[in-house]
């Protein structure tokens, strides 16, 4: 089956997005190791990477937009609502960790990291459960 | 919801690809349906029981009778 045309423009952006996380990152690091800014420039720099992160955010948005197929998009929102849960529990056990100085400090961006992490554990979940359903 | 899919489209000698294809959707929505674990949404509905030439209380059983 041909891939839907949502799937070709969420293939699209989203390989936009980490072209451009990519240059972002290396781009703060090299700026910050080698000539570092000061002031509000700093602050804008530091923030760089954390754009297209933010992208993302839109481009699966505008992915559970466009999908077609009402069951498929439903399954992604509850995938999306799973790895949110998931994120959110996560990160608010390890604050009170944290604070009882049990572990070490977590960076805030790698809730992102977990997020997306949880969502592939979904779909990739569901994709063996497909499966198994189609050849039943 | 309980339905009359898979009768249906069994007497057409359609497979669920067959069915997903006319009805611009993926198989797993198909399946979904058939099996019952997903109600399609009115619209989707429709264009069922238009395919099938039917009333859409022929094909999908409410609930409060099945």
């Amino acid at each position: 089956m041909p891939m839907p045309p949502e799937m070709k423009r969420y293939t699209r952006r989203l390989f936009v997005t980490m072209t451009l996380y990519g240059i972002a990152l290396v781009g703060a690091n090299l700026w910050f190791r080698h000539a570092p800014p000061s002031g509000l420039l700093a602050y804008g720099v530091a923030v760089l990477p954390a754009l297209p992160i933010m992208g993302v955010f839109v481009v699966i948005g505008r992915l559970m937009m466009e999908m077609r197929d009402e069951y498929i998009r439903m399954q992604f929102v509850r995938h999306s609502l799973i790895a949110t849960g998931i994120t959110l529990s996560v990160t608010t056990a390890w604050g009170f960790l944290e604070g009882f100085g049990l572990v070490a400090h977590m960076q805030g961006y790698w809730a992102a990291t977990l997020w997306f992490s949880g969502l592939g554990v979904c779909v990739m979940a569901n994709a063996v459960r497909e499966y198994w359903r189609a050849r039943a | 919801m309980n339905n009359n899919l898979r009768t249906l489209r069994a007497e057409r000698g359609w497979s669920q690809q067959d069915l997903a294809e006319r009805l611009e959707v993926s198989r797993q929505s198909v399946n979904a349906i058939e099996t019952g674990r997903y109600d399609p949404s009115l619209p989707l509905a429709f264009k069922i029981a238009e395919l099938f030439d039917r009333a859409i209380e022929e094909i999908f059983v409410s609930p409060s009778k099945g």
